[in-house]
C-alpha cells in the first residue's frame, strides 16, 4: 500500500507539468526519440532529457537507446495498474462470497432442520 | 480421519476469478456449496443480501437496504464510510428467472452497467457467474478506477486524471 502510494506521488509530480502531459498524449500517438520531442515542444535537448527522466521515474514511459537515438515509448503503468485495479475488485467480490458461503450454510442447515421437523 | 477423507474430498477453497473479457466486461465467477434454490434466495431476500453484500473487510457499512426482486422492481443500497459520506447504489431488475437469471440495472451514473448473475447447478454446488457489461470502455475503467475506496481524495483525482489522460491517448 505504501509502496503503491509512492508510486502514485511520483505520477502525480511528473503529471503536474503541461509539457510532460503532452509527451505522455504523443507517445501515444507513436514511439518519438528524444531529439524529436524536444523539436516538438520547442526545447532544448538537456531540457526534454529532464522531463522524460521524470516520466521514467514514474514508470510512465520507458526509454531505450540503439545506437546513438533513445527512443521513448508509454510506459507499462497503466496496465499493470489496471491489473491492479482488477485484483482490487476481486478481493471485494472475494470478501463478499466468503460472507455469502456463511449465509448458505445457514440456509442449508436450517433446510436440514425443516425437512426433519416435516417428517416427524 | 482418513476414512473420512476416502468419503468426503476436503473441499476445495471456492475461488473468486475476474477476468475483464472485452473493453466493456468483466466477469466474475464463484462456486458455491450448496444448491442454486439456495444460492439464488441469498441473493434475492433483502434480509439475507444485506449479510453479505457489504463485509466488514471491505471498510464500508451498508446503511439500508432495499430490494423488490420482480422484474421492474428496484434496489437501494446505502452505504456509509464511518457514517459520514453516504453513498446510494439503485437501479431496477429487468429479468427474474427463479434459481437460474438475475438482471439488474446500476442507475446511479450513465456510465452504470447492467449485471445479470447466472445460477447452474452442478452436483449440488452452484456456479455463479457475473456479470457487467458497461456502455463504453471508458465507463469500465473509470469504474475500475473508483475502486480506490481507501485512498486519500488527492490519489482519486489522480487516478481520474490518469484514466482521462490513458482514455485521451488511447482515442489518439
Amino acid at each position: 500500500m505504501v509502496q503503491y502510494a509512492r508510486a502514485l506521488d511520483a505520477s502525480f509530480a511528473a503529471l503536474s507539468d503541461a509539457t510532460r502531459r503532452g509527451v505522455l498524449e504523443q507517445l501515444g500517438r507513436a514511439d518519438a526519440s528524444i531529439t524529436d520531442l524536444a523539436e516538438k515542444f520547442h526545447m532544448t535537448l538537456t531540457g526534454m532529457k529532464k522531463h522524460v527522466g521524470v516520466l521514467e521515474q514514474a514508470g510512465l514511459v520507458t526509454t531505450e537507446k540503439v545506437g546513438r537515438v533513445r527512443t521513448c515509448k508509454l510506459g507499462r503503468r497503466r496496465l499493470e495498474q489496471e491489473a491492479e485495479w482488477i485484483e482490487r475488485f476481486r478481493q471485494l467480490w472475494e470478501a463478499r462470497f466468503d460472507a455469502l458461503d456463511e449465509v448458505v450454510e445457514e440456509l442449508k442447515r436450517k433446510e436440514k432442520v425443516d425437512g426433519r421437523k416435516k417428517r416427524e | 480421519m482418513d476414512a473420512r477423507r476416502e468419503n468426503e474430498p476436503t473441499p476445495m477453497p471456492n475461488r473468486t476469478t475476474v477476468e475483464r473479457k472485452s473493453e466493456r466486461e468483466l466477469v466474475v465467477t464463484r462456486t458455491f456449496n450448496g444448491p442454486t434454490r439456495i444460492v439464488f434466495e441469498a441473493w434475492t431476500k433483502p434480509e439475507l443480501l444485506k449479510r453479505w453484500w457489504a463485509p466488514k473487510s471491505a471498510g464500508v457499512s451498508l446503511l439500508s437496504c432495499e430490494a423488490d426482486v420482480r422484474v421492474g422492481g428496484s434496489y437501494r443500497f446505502e452505504f456509509g464510510h464511518d457514517g459520514s459520506k453516504r453513498m446510494a447504489f439503485f437501479g431496477r431488475y429487468i429479468e427474474v428467472t427463479p434459481y437460474s437469471r438475475l438482471v439488474w440495472t446500476n442507475d446511479e451514473s450513465e456510465d452504470g452497467a447492467v449485471t445479470t448473475v447466472t445460477f447452474e447447478e452442478r452436483g449440488g454446488k452452484t456456479l455463479l457467474v457475473l456479470r457487467e457489461l458497461y456502455p463504453s470502455k471508458k465507463a469500465l475503467d473509470g469504474a475500475l478506477a473508483g475502486m480506490e475506496g481507501g485512498m486519500p481524495e488527492t490519489f482519486e483525482q489522480l487516478d481520474e486524471l490518469l484514466v482521462t489522460l490513458g482514455a485521451s491517448v488511447g482515442r489518439a
